[in-house]
């Protein structure tokens, strides 16, 4: 079976589009990441300290229901989130508060509706000073150990481009989970770091066989040689990430509440991962080697 | 093709060792001969989000350590100028790593100042200046020797609670010192998390001290207190009510007999009240001072305090030698168990603090696991019917590659002991996905070298060698991100990256070495004209 026979697509033709979707894009992570830095996104508890816990009641509940109750026992600022099946709800608070605190609250406000803990976090501050610390130091350390080797296995050009896809790649996953105004926790950064490895596949893939047809016909047009190469490969760009997506939706839908985000985040990463192949990677190598004059002596 | 005979071994050995190491966790009870022919018995670790548990980061208060150490010095002084017969105004401990001695005289300064050098060398003596017709002199301690401090204080906590979960009765507790200052503590499976943190955190500084029966403690807010006295209070619940009262009791500030002391601590239950108590035994020191304080002080209150709060403050009937005595006051039969053991197992340096608990519910870790597998077979399930149909023999060549290595993977993390995770989980579902990838570009590689007309034999063999490099490139990336995850994050995250990473590595030889054998011993056993792809 094939899924494309011989395609005939104008990928760098499409890059005015295609660019200026991804200018939105990474603009909108940037932005996201601004947030996380000064605390203003959806954080997570381990980063800004606070209590979570995962309640199981044993009749149904609403929001606005254990909102009263704990706003009656004191505790008004609250995230409160419903997980769908099974009469849980999942309470989040930044304050000093405690899970002991809810705990008694409920158990007073709501005596009709006894309540297991299913999991409950208490992070102190200075525990999630440090996590962002190491967060850091570990997203720096990653991104120069792939530019490290990207550097060591690909010429500048393509360096450079492979470089602004994984980045790309990274900012696209921050920019959906800041519009969606999904929890920024430690799970969403493993997610990130996960995809900046993996993305460089799809990327590889392109770039190999554009070398390789550049080395085959030196006198087609740059844009053509592009375009050929990524159509010759189209067929397995789409689909190593097919197989991969199909195994992170599957996480996504049967994996359960306390990865949801996480698997999510996957999908995400897989979907831009094979689309910044395509029409990011490669166009800024083909804009790159088209220009006629060196940069350096353009730029004396 | 020659030479697949050694490929084949090498798979067969791998199978082989995967399912030994594997049956422990998949046998619910191994055979004896199996034990006998010291065959794996290690199941798989599940994380604690898996199995249930409770993860503790405590910060031991370091710097409360220097003070106390601090305060038995002053104390120490106290004494040992006295029996000298040197006079002095006061000695107190002033700031965090200060001791301040006030004298009525240049000459008694001077004494005491070569005392104070002869006693502790390594102290830093800030020369006596005249203040308000006193003279006062300080003792500092160095950076270096706090730092000493600090640290013993840390390895006697973590020796401390150690012993207290040892006695609380937890199985594979892990107690671990992370950093300067902090302590990592897990229980997994543990029923009653509330008490066991209670248990562990609690400071249980024993403390016997007189009660100052010259103050009415009502009224000290406006009177004023004696310097060497002060307000503690005694807690009480109405076992009827639940109600909590508050009595203040004031009592001298210098305890005179401490906890250290103790060398055992037992739970009774009081026969005439059937109320619980905790039976305490001196060691000789102990009971030799026990025995002088309670003989000089027939008649007066003496205080049992523990952590700041008195738990009982009895009239002393009579002199009482023999160097036991008993702790009884409003709790439950638990709370007393809980404190016989604390005072057993020693009072804390300093106190803890609870940085970080994480506790997970035994009924969220099946959940979990529950889930995370069936989202690992549906993911199974998918991408072997896609490769099956798009690749159609070769597909299944390449899901053989994918199961094998999954089992691989399992077989690894048994052997290495690794800890399995949720997260962990999630990494193996995704590899389900990665595992074929790599075939995928093996396959289409190969699918154009048959359009350029070649034999299925040499592009079975340009296939695998063209993309050999692009394959590479991706495992290499992977692995970076993953080492960095695995350096830095803890639990669940690390979990994660172990599984990955592994899970690449033995994809090179699954995807590349297992499936290639496939192709070559069937090609040479069978004339092949098309090949399946």
């Amino acid at each position: 079976m094939e899924l494309l026979r011989k395609t005939n697509i104008d990928f760098i033709g499409m890059r005015k589009i295609s660019f200026i979707i991804s200018g939105i894009v990474a603009i909108l992570g940037i932005l996201g990441i601004i947030a996380i830095g000064r605390g203003t996104a959806n954080m997570g508890i381990d980063f800004s300290g606070g209590t979570s816990m995962q309640l199981k009641f044993a009749q149904p509940v609403t929001t606005q229901g254990v909102r009263d109750a704990l706003a009656k026992g004191g505790l008004k600022e609250v995230d409160l989130q419903e997980i769908t099946g099974g009469n849980q709800m999942l309470v989040k608070m930044h304050s000093d508060k405690t899970a002991a605190n809810v705990e008694e609250i409920l158990t007073q406000q709501l005596p009709q509706n006894p309540f297991t803990v299913e999991s409950s976090t208490e992070i102190g501050p200075s525990i999630g000073e440090k996590l962002k610390k190491d967060t850091l130091v570990a997203v720096a350390l990653s991104m120069l150990g792939i530019i490290l080797y990207i550097a060591w296995r690909f010429d500048f050009k393509f360096g450079v481009a492979a470089v602004v896809a994984t980045m790309h790649d990274v900012l696209a996953i921050i920019a959906v989970f800041y519009v969606m105004h999904k929890e920024v926790n430690i799970l969403l950064i493993t997610a990130v770091l996960t995809i900046a490895g993996y993305s460089l596949t799809d990327t590889v893939v392109v770039f190999d066989r554009i070398r390789e047809n550049m080395h085959k016909s030196l006198k087609d047009p740059m844009v053509t040689i592009f375009n050929r190469s990524i159509n010759e490969v189209l067929s397995r760009t789409i689909i190593t990430s097919l197989t991969t997506f199909l195994a992170a939706s599957s996480l996504y839908f049967f994996g359960g509440e306390v990865i949801n985000d996480f698997a999510f985040a996957l999908v995400v990463g897989v979907l831009v991962a094979t689309y910044s192949s395509v029409f990011v990677a490669s166009p800024i190598v083909a804009l790159w080697e088209k220009a006629p004059v060196p940069a350096e002596t353009k730029a004396a | 093709m020659k030479g697949y005979t050694w490929r084949i071994s090498l798979i067969v050995a791998f199978i082989v060792a995967s399912v030994l190491y594997l049956t422990p966790t998949l046998v619910t009870t191994l055979p004896t001969w199996w034990t006998d022919m010291m065959l794996p018995k290690d199941k798989i670790h599940l994380g604690l989000d898996l199995q249930g548990g409770t993860h503790l980061v405590m910060e031991v208060e370091t710097q409360k350590a220097v003070e106390g150490s601090l305060d038995l010095i002053a104390t120490d002084l106290e004494d040992s100028l006295t029996t000298d017969n040197l006079r002095y105004k006061s000695i107190a401990r002033v700031g965090s790593d200060k001791v301040q001695l006030s004298l009525y005289d240049r000459g008694t300064a001077d004494k005491v100042q070569a005392v104070v050098k002869k006693k502790y060398p390594d102290m830093e003596l800030i020369p006596a200046i005249d203040e308000g017709g006193f003279v006062s002199m300080q003792l500092r301690i160095n950076e270096k020797e706090a730092q000493v401090r600090k640290d013993r204080a840390v390895a006697q906590a973590l020796e401390t609670i150690r012993n207290r979960i040892d006695q609380f009765g937890v199985s594979e507790p892990v107690i671990q010192r992370e950093g300067l200052t902090n302590i990592v503590v897990q229980l997994p499976g543990i029923k009653d998390p509330k008490r066991a943190i209670e248990l562990i955190g609690k400071t249980a500084r024993l403390e016997f001290k007189l009660v100052d029966e010259s103050v009415n403690p009502a009224t000290a807010a406006t009177t004023g207190l004696p310097e060497d006295s002060e307000i503690l209070y005694e807690k009480r619940t109405d076992p009827a009510t639940g109600a909590v009262s508050e009595t203040p009791i004031a009592v001298k500030k210098k305890a005179i007999i401490t906890g250290d002391l103790l060398t055992d601590a037992q739970i009774r239950i009081d026969s005439q009240y059937n109320q619980p108590y905790v039976a305490i035994d001196f060691n000789s020191t102990g009971a030799r001072l026990f025995d002088q304080v309670t003989a000089a002080n027939v008649g007066k209150r003496f205080a049992i305090v523990l952590d700041s709060n008195v738990y009982s403050a009895p009239v002393i009937r009579e002199r009482i030698s023999g160097g036991s005595a008993q702790i009884s006051g409003s709790f439950t039969e638990k709370e007393a168990a809980d404190l016989a053991i604390v005072l057993r197992a020693g009072s804390l340096p300093a106190p803890v603090k609870i940085l970080q608990n994480v506790t997970v519910g035994p009924s969220l870790g099946k959940e979990s696991i529950r889930k995370g597998l069936m989202a690992g077979m549906i993911g199974v399930a998918l991408v072997f019917v896609f490769m099956a149909i798009y690749y159609k023999v070769s597909g299944l060549v390449a899901n053989f590659g994918m199961v094998l290595n999954i089992f691989f993977l399992m077989g690894a993390l048994s052997a290495l002991g690794a800890t399995l995770t949720l997260p962990g989980i999630a990494a193996i579902v995704l590899l389900v996905g990665i595992s074929v990838d790599a075939n995928v570009l093996i396959f289409e590689r190969i699918r154009e070298e048959l359009r350029l007309g070649k034999t299925p034999h040499a592009a079975l063999d340009a296939g695998y060698d063209k993309a050999f490099l692009t394959i590479m490139d991706s495992h290499v990336t992977a692995l970076i991100t993953a080492a960095v995850l695995f350096q830095f994050g803890t639990g669940p995250v690390k979990g994660f990256a172990v599984s990955l990473s592994l899970g690449i590595i033995i994809n090179l030889f699954t995807s590349l070495v297992s499936t290639k054998v496939i192709f070559d011993a069937f090609l040479e056993r069978f004339h092949v004209k098309r090949l399946s792809i």
